[in-house]
């Protein structure tokens, strides 16, 4: 028998199968054709080469001599350009017609070109072979490059770029790096390593044109106006199956070329293997199917059964620093739960996906040493039900007995460093209790242990258990919420001390026990977050109850009410014929004048509200953020301008005042009174922050509240001019936003730091002042602004999502 | 029987988040979770009538704005020491896609009827 075989495409499939048909003994005459002017190379490991960490030559699987050693006819360099089906020949670019018996594709993939302006300039490359392997390796610390795509590939590309001193931005459209492998807190920590790695990480982000210089590309512009700079631009976004000699041949093909279990086309003569099939509706990128594909292929040829079995896949990141795996499906699915494991001081994540006591997904960031023991998990459906409760820690703790973190504890030695801030050991701390201090209030005050950044406060409680036996309760300190042992305080300190910036980040780093959180602790979160990091957090409006996400407030019956702003309690004859045209037009029930003066209109439907905020904002009027934690209204008297008893411009004061704190975010809400003299009419001493004028200037005074608790405020400071009495307000809604936890007003706020404390910062320290006020400033920067003309913008998402009231009904 | 509907792109409903479907016979909430997993549930607390879909999406489940009644997105059933459920409805995602059970939404129409 001299059949003959020819193949199209020199590429890891079909390497495996020549290799697996002639291993076997097989005989047959192979012709193979490859478009790349070379054999067989291990085009995976192009990420090693491009880090330096291999060379060509040690990828090349397939070489001249190993050819010519296995009887293959090479054709490199040499395109197929028609296949006559009928005749069973093959048109080869230089015209020869060659006649096969028997033809297997092998085509590969095409990279995936965004069809941006500009993606045919000089140097926009994707990252799939050689040359372009070469192109970024030619690149040096002088070079800029944007790697768009932030998954597998375009990381692996950034990463080599990056260990070559190259200044690699990534840009990302998805919310997170790598989102079809990893979720939101795995792909947290890769960004950070890719960050520590000098890498820019851009999420979120969409390109909308590449801009060039004499036909040569020079940067990046994205649709919010950025411009990166870059030498070179690479876009690794995805790869297509190459089917078009398939398709021209009349193969059957959807996404790629249609192959049965045995690799067979539509057509008995024609078998496809790898990046080019579709198998099942299912297409392939990672070699452990190829070379399946392969054996396959090979065994059909060899005219032995042989069945291709899609299997459960597995994906690591070739990136050194960064351990990553993920396994199964992890997304999405009904009636799945998730174990989840953090450890922030190694920087570790785990998570299991568990569907009917069975793995079905697997994330694993930082600590990926038992990936396999779990993916054996995953592809042999193991019952995990006698192992649940040990199961996120691995092989290690299974059929062991308990493990007790204190006996881990109790044999640190003395010189076991615990505290890393203030450089204190194990054994300081138990000379400290020994010495009295037996709880952590005494061992902060005594050692300043966990007294810095509280990453190992739990350590010292241990320490603390282990060396005072059942003397020693770990004090239940209210947590956050059920998601986390750690306290408000904590949290808050962490989020500065650590500087985290995300939701993510602080899920991780904090150890929070559940996926995202919860309702008690995600806005929390979201406030601090955004308190702390004004420029680099943005407002996440799905951690925000509902009144905040909609600003307007839900009443009992899911309408909402809507409060436009009156600058100081002060309208005027046509704001009030807009806001009584609106009542009109949106038929709305109740019109109240609430107690912080101004207009209520209760009773408006969900669907309405960009209606009438569109109508109010067009008569001059913003929102009034009477739904907020942040400032609600300043209260004013009329003062001088017309009362006989004024000293000062109360209202003038009043209006200054809430223009330049409208739109801040603090604990609670936050409510002002400016009263022109002492008999207070403006009711100055029961808010929040009052202000009483008085010939000689503005007493300050803060604490007050007339709610569940009533308080009168006291006084902080007396200031002679209006100039001066702003900065201080500012300076206090400042201190008390950075300090105060959330959902305590400022009077509890008070309570817990002391009067005389607020006035060290703010009264002594006047640079602390200036420093408060320069931050209050810079926070005003992103959230002074009216929220209700943003919304009319998105008027459709306050619309049913689609009304299904006809089909329904037929 | 099942007869998949397609409402809307995945996209116009965010992740952590909900939007309203109208149907015939009330509100339908749809959520979408971190995961883009998809849930269609009645939209009304049974507690005092709360609109779920308002409500902040954690993990599988949804807490009412109104009272902070907490329900399971997967079954409807109230979590914790509060009592009751609300009806569920197949839904799926499929190529970017949000698809409902239509024969679902009709069947409860019968039922209620």
């Amino acid at each position: 028998m001299s059949d003959h075989l020819i193949i199209i495409g020199a590429g890891m499939a079909t390497g495996r199968a020549i290799e697996d048909l002639r291993s076997a003994g097989s005989d047959i005459k192979i012709t193979l054709f490859n478009a790349e002017p070379r054999g067989n190379y291990n085009r995976i490991m192009l990420s090693p080469v491009l880090a330096g960490d291999k060379t060509y030559e040690e990828i090349v699987t397939h070489d001249d001599a190993w050819y010519a050693e296995h009887d293959v006819t090479c054709r490199f360099g040499e395109k197929v350009d028609a296949i006559d089906r009928e005749a069973k020949t093959i048109t080869a670019a230089n015209g020869d017609v060659l006649s096969y018996d028997k033809l297997m594709f092998g085509t590969g993939s095409n990279p995936f070109m965004i069809p941006l302006p500009g993606h045919d300039l000089d140097g926009v490359i994707a990252y799939r072979d050689l040359e372009d392997t070469q192109k970024m390796m030619d690149l040096g610390p002088d070079n800029k490059c944007v790697v768009i795509g932030g998954g597998l590939l375009g990381l692996e590309a950034a990463a080599g770029m990056a260990a070559r001193g190259v200044d690699v931005t990534v840009i990302h459209i998805m919310g997170h790096l790598m989102e079809r492998q990893l979720d939101e807190a795995a792909g947290y920590l890769l960004r950070k390593a890719l960050v520590d790695k000098g890498i820019t990480v851009k999420c979120s982000a969409n390109s909308k044109e590449i801009l060039g210089e004499n036909g040569k590309v020079r940067a990046l512009l994205l649709d919010d106006g950025t411009e990166l700079p870059c030498d070179l631009l690479v876009m690794a976004v995805g790869i297509r199956p190459n089917v078009k000699l398939a398709q021209d041949a009349g193969l059957a093909v959807g996404k790629g070329i249609h192959v049965d279990d045995q690799m067979v086309t539509s057509d008995p003569d024609i078998l496809a293997v790898g990046e080019c099939v579709e198998h099942n509706g299912a297409i392939f990128g990672l070699v452990a199917p190829l070379y399946d594909q392969a054996k396959v292929a090979a065994k059909t040829l060899l005219g032995e059964d042989a069945t291709f079995v899609q299997k459960e896949l597995s994906t690591k990141l070739k990136v050194t620093g960064c351990d990553l795996f993920s396994a199964g499906d992890f997304a999405e699915g009904e009636g799945r739960e998730d174990i989840v494991f953090r450890d922030p001081a190694r920087g570790v994540y785990r998570r299991l996906v568990i569907e009917n006591n069975v793995i079905v997904g697997a994330v694993m960031y930082g600590d990926t040493a038992d990936s396999n023991w779990f993916f054996g998990l995953i592809k042999d459906k193991t019952d995990i039900a006698d192992m649940r409760e040990t199961v996120i820690f691995g092989p290690a703790f299974q059929g062991g007995a308990a493990v007790d973190p204190l006996s881990a504890v109790a044999a640190l030695p003395r010189d076991a460093e615990i505290c890393g801030c203030n450089g204190i050991c194990k054994g300081e701390i138990e000379d400290a209790i020994a010495a009295g201090s037996t709880d952590l209030v005494g061992i902060k005050a005594t050692t300043k242990a966990s007294a810095s950044c509280g990453t190992c406060t739990g350590l010292v409680e241990q320490v603390l258990a282990v060396t005072l036996g059942d003397d020693f309760v770990i004090p239940a300190a209210a947590t956050v919420c059920g998601c986390t042992d750690m306290t408000h305080e904590d949290v808050r300190r962490m989020i500065k001390s650590q500087k985290l910036t995300s939701m993510n980040a602080v899920w991780q780093e904090c150890g929070w026990k559940t996926v995202d959180g919860c309702p008690t602790c995600r806005p929390a979160l979201n406030f601090y977050l955004l308190a702390d990091w004004p420029l680099e957090y943005k407002d996440d409006p799905q951690s925000r109850f509902i009144n905040e996400r909609k600003h307007a407030n839900i009443q009992k019956d899911g309408t909402f009410s809507v409060v436009p702003r009156m600058w100081g309690g002060i309208t005027t004859p046509d704001e009030l014929r807009a806001i009584a045209d609106a009542a009109d037009k949106y038929m709305v029930p109740t019109v109240k004048v609430t107690g912080g003066q101004r207009i209520d209109l209760l009773g408006v439907k969900g669907e309405d509200l960009p209606g009438i905020w569109k109508d109010l904002n067009d008569a001059g009027m913003v929102s009034g953020y009477a739904y907020s934690k942040g400032l609600r209204t300043v209260k004013t008297c009329v003062g001088t301008d017309h009362c006989r008893f004024g000293t000062q411009d109360s209202t003038g004061l009043g209006i200054k005042l809430e223009k330049t704190l409208h739109g801040a975010w603090t604990p609670h809400k936050l409510k002002l009174g400016v009263s022109g003299c002492p008999r207070n009419c403006a009711e100055a001493t029961c808010k929040d922050i009052g202000v009483i004028c008085v010939d000689s200037g503005y007493q300050i005074s803060i604490g007050g509240a007339a709610g569940m608790d009533v308080k009168e405020t006291e006084l902080l400071v007396q200031v002679p001019t209006e100039d001066e009495a702003i900065l201080v307000i500012k300076a206090v809604s400042q201190l008390y936003r950075e300090q105060a936890k959330y959902l305590d007003r400022i009077y509890k706020w008070m309570a817990k730091v002391g009067l005389d404390w607020i006035k060290e910062q703010i009264v002594d320290d006047l640079d602390n002042r200036a420093a408060l006020v320069d931050r209050f400033e810079l926070s005003q920067t992103i959230y002074r602004h009216d929220p209700w003309a943003e919304h009319v913008k998105k008027a459709e998402t306050y619309q049913p999502l689609a009304n299904l009231s006809l089909e329904a009904a037929e | 029987m099942t007869q998949w509907i397609d409402v809307a792109p995945l996209d116009d409903v965010p992740a952590r988040g909900a939007r309203m479907l109208k149907t015939a016979h009330g509100c339908v909430a749809v959520f979408r979770t971190a995961d883009d997993e998809v849930f269609a549930l009645d939209n009304t607390c049974p507690h005092k009538q709360g609109p779920l879909a308002e409500g902040i999406v954690h993990g599988k489940s949804v807490t009412c704005p109104l009272h902070n009644w907490v329900f399971s997105l997967e079954t409807g059933m109230a979590q914790g020491q509060d009592v009751g459920q609300v009806a569920t409805y197949p839904a799926r995602v499929d190529a970017g896609r949000i698809l409902i059970d239509a024969a679902q939404l009709t069947g409860r129409a019968v039922a209620a009827e």
